[in-house]
């Protein structure tokens, strides 16, 4: 196991940075935020062309550029300590790993390459109403009439579900349950029968969208009735690029309390002065370190194809989505009642840390699969 | 102006005979708010404790009791009692010259004239004696320089209760006076202050040479801190005010009416409170209606918070049973603010449990029509708002369980003391 980064994956760290500080400041996170489709398409443009960022955890034949899960979630703690608002979650990570675990070779080679170079946004519908996180969840159905598909029913909180240029859907065979009979299948934007509603999102950095099924056609990906494996490796692979970009968000908000405490004067000392908040910033550094070990291990081990993938992803989103919220309240603390305005940029990252708290499942369900899924 | 009764003349039998005959010879729900309140503040029985000459009877607080009582068996309407009038209000009474009694006190009781309270400043927040505003006398008049924050109803305000520096020469509590300003004039201005939960109920008020008349000072020059504590002692329960209002929600009548929109106005801030206080009360019913309540970590986590809430509440309790036997207040009288900090920490986690992925939503996507998304993004201000949580612990450690301070740096001249410099 690689418990440092290489020379080379720091490089691309700065390299990312470097973009992220002159393109996603606050300033530009609040404008996005408050259009419809959350993200500008310009920068989207110039992070695929320049960076290649899309493209980054692709195989080569496919138009990628052949790294793994290490340097995907790279990128990802730095989009979260940027809070960047693109398409990257749903497309890059979400709907580019099920193309990847769940298509055929064939597939994969007409669907990845327009994902790798940006030109195509996609996205993953599997949570459905009821909230749950995991296949069997799934109701919708997937119905064959006359060789052709046609899903009916509900998917929800689907991130980016409304911009979306391609939607990856996972559908159940009629009378099945559980984790037989799923399937994933690709469904045009404009395709019959389907109604695509933005849901309002606590965190305007993150749009949802509930997607209505109705007869609508639908394209088989893979092999019918075989995608639950599929589907939890994909997941898995999620909580942890989800954990990296969650560490990336607690690491800015640790920042941001500590140079506040430095220089925020009351009772004539600054803040930080006082052991209370002195010891508060350590905790506060004890648990997001903790957090970056988890997340950064498990990108490892997702990058080695550990066999106990399932439960280090879910070690690490527990353990990343309570750092993260613990850090958030503590920088508002800290900040004290300006903490608490719009103006001030913490509650920004303070509700992307709430949604990411509950997004693929909150710490208590994941410590529970922790506990299924490792071996005492 | 009332008959000068003082307290010695009543019992409890003759103060509700004399209060039932008042309020039969003079109770009209057909006048408008404002004349029943003036006709009320003159009768005395508005502010029963208050000294008679000024619109009371001078009876104690059980006695004044009785007196709610009996207003509240007809329905009659009390004084305007929402809001920052009522701090101007008792702060003018133990403060004030007659002359300033007479000018404000029975505009505050009628409703006519709405109050903010101008202490808290960009730089000085926990320590409020910290106040940079400066104010410098002229010859004839006070000019007011400098900013305040989280002024609430300073948009609709005629006049603010103002603490101000007069002198950077001497320790910083020293050096401190309270004046009374005139929110209408052209060196005030006001701007509405928006919160992450979306609403905006404060206000941020910038002074450019505003203007205070020399005979606006409460109390002396330079003794603006000890008028200030008597401000903050008498921050007031909204709680209270919206039970009040609340019991009379059904009433009909234009008296009512008149009421109930001058409640709306007032309270219009703080619609938004007991979302910060976690709402512990639809835990139940939202974890019924989910199914969370089938969860066993979930109903660990919701048995967790009921035990908190309880603990508070009965603490609570015990701390008002003491007060009103008269006996000395024990510890639990300090620690009700950390406790419902936690509570509310605690019951937001909860929420956060029971919506599973609907937590992720806001507005009326987000269940109960966006309550649960405002509990969420509102409790972070409990732990800040009326004093912090480590400013509680730091009073609950030193006054209560007598520990010493941490040595201090603020203790010389004002104007030697660090300060922030944006
Ligand atoms: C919802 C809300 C409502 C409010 N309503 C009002 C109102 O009606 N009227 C009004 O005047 N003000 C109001 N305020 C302001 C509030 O009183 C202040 O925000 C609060 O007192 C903290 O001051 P500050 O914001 O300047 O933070 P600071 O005092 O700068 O505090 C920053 C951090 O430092 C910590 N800190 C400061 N001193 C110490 C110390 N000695 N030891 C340890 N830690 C310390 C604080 O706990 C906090 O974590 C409100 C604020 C909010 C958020």
């Amino acid at each position: 196991m690689q418990f440092s980064f290489s020379d080379e994956q720091d490089q691309f760290r700065a390299i990312i940075q470097r973009f992220l500080r002159e393109k996603s400041p606050t300033t530009e996170v609040r404008r996005l935020m408050a259009t419809e489709r959350g993200y500008d398409s310009e920068i989207w443009r110039q992070l695929a062309e320049q960076l290649g960022l899309p493209a980054i955890h692709i195989p080569e034949i496919h138009g990628g550029s052949g790294f793994g899960p290490v340097e995907l979630c790279i990128v990802m703690e730095e989009f979260g300590r940027y809070l960047l608002c693109a398409p990257y979650f749903a497309s890059s990570v979400l709907a580019t790993t099920a193309i990847m675990n769940g298509a055929t070779a064939a597939e994969q080679a007409e669907l990845l390459p327009p994902i790798a170079s940006g030109e195509r946004i996609a996205t993953l519908a599997f949570t459905e109403p009821n909230g749950r996180w995991d296949a069997t969840g799934v109701e919708l159905t997937a119905d064959l009439a006359g060789g052709d598909y046609l899903l009916s029913g509900t998917k929800s909180f689907v991130l980016d579900g409304c911009s979306a240029e391609l939607l990856i859907v996972v559908a159940r065979e009629p009378g099945t349950s559980g984790s037989q009979g799923l399937s994933f299948f690709r469904v045009e934007p404009d395709a019959a029968g389907l109604v695509r509603e933005q849901l309002q999102s606590m965190d305007a950095t993150r749009k949802l969208a509930r997607l209505t099924f109705t007869n609508t056609p639908g394209i088989l990906l893979g092999e019918l009735g075989s995608a639950a494996a599929a589907l939890s490796r994909t997941l898995s692979l999620a909580a942890i690029a989800l954990a990296n970009e969650m560490v990336g968000g607690a690491q800015a908000l640790l920042d941001s309390a500590v140079s506040y405490a430095k220089m925020r004067v009351q009772f004539g000392r600054t803040i930080g002065s006082f052991q209370a908040i002195k010891h508060k910033c350590a905790d506060m550094l004890l648990e997001v370190e903790s957090a970056k070990s988890a997340a950064y291990y498990a990108a490892q081990a997702a990058a080695d194809n550990d066999s106990d993938l399932p439960a280090l992803a879910s070690l690490a989103k527990a353990c990343a989505s309570d750092a993260y919220m613990h850090t958030a309240a503590n920088c508002i603390q800290i900040h004290g009642g300006i903490g608490f305005t719009w103006e001030n940029d913490t509650h920004l990252w303070f509700k992307r840390a709430k949604s990411s708290e509950v997004f693929l499942g909150d710490p208590s369900y994941h410590r529970e699969l922790l506990m299924q899924n490792r071996e005492l | 102006m009332a008959e000068s009764n003082n307290m010695s003349n009543y019992d409890e039998a003759s103060l509700r005979a004399e209060v039932t005959a008042w309020l039969a010879a003079n109770w009209d729900p057909q006048l408008s708010l404002i004349d029943w309140r003036t006709r009320l503040t003159e009768s005395g029985w508005a502010m029963p404790q208050w000294p008679a000459q000024w619109y009371g009877k001078g009876v104690s607080a059980q006695l004044a009791a009785v007196v709610a009582e009996e207003f509240a068996a007809v329905n009659a309407l009390g004084v305007a009692s929402g809001g920052p009038g009522r701090l101007a209000a008792v702060t003018i009474l133990e403060h004030g010259s007659d002359a300033q009694k007479a000018q404000y006190l029975q505009r505050i009781l009628t409703g006519e004239d709405a109050w903010c309270q101008l202490f808290s400043e960009p730089g000085s927040g926990s320590d409020l004696a910290g106040s940079t505003t400066r104010a410098d006398f002229d010859g004839s008049q006070w000019l007011i320089n400098g900013q305040k924050v989280w002024t609430t109803s300073a948009h609709h305000a005629t006049y603010g209760l103002l603490v101000a520096r007069t002198d950077w020469d001497v320790p910083k509590h020293q050096g401190l006076s309270y004046f009374v300003l005139d929110m209408q004039q052209p060196g005030v201005e006001v701007h509405q202050l928006r919160q992450m939960n979306g609403h905006a109920s404060f206000n941020e008020v910038f002074f450019t040479d505003a203007r205070i008349a020399a005979d606006q000072v409460l109390s002396n020059v330079g003794n603006g801190w000890q008028v200030a504590l008597t401000t903050l002692a008498h921050e007031r329960r909204l709680a209270d005010v919206l039970r009040a209002t609340a019991a009379r929600s059904k009433l009909e009548g234009p008296i009512y009416e008149e009421e109930r929109a001058e409640t709306a106005i007032v309270m219009e801030p703080y619609q938004w409170y007991p979302q910060r206080a976690g709402r512990v009360d639809l835990v139940g019913a939202r974890a019924k209606s989910t199914g969370a309540i089938n969860d066993p970590a979930i109903r660990q986590e919701i048995a967790k918070l009921l035990i908190m809430s309880q603990t508070a509440e009965w603490t609570a309790r015990r701390a008002r049973a003491a007060q009103e036997h008269g006996r000395p207040q024990g510890p639990e009288g300090s620690l009700g603010k950390l406790a419902s900090s936690n509570v509310a920490r605690a019951a937001s986690h909860v929420h956060t449990l029971i919506s599973g992925a609907d937590a992720m939503l806001t507005g009326s996507d987000s269940p109960l029509d966006g309550i649960i998304a405002e509990i969420l993004v509102s409790v972070p201000a409990i732990s800040i708002a009326g004093g912090t949580d480590e400013i509680q612990r730091n009073i609950i450690a030193e006054r209560v369980l007598g520990m010493a301070k941490e040595p201090r740096a603020d203790t010389g001249p004002f104007r030697d003391v660090p300060k922030n410099t944006v």
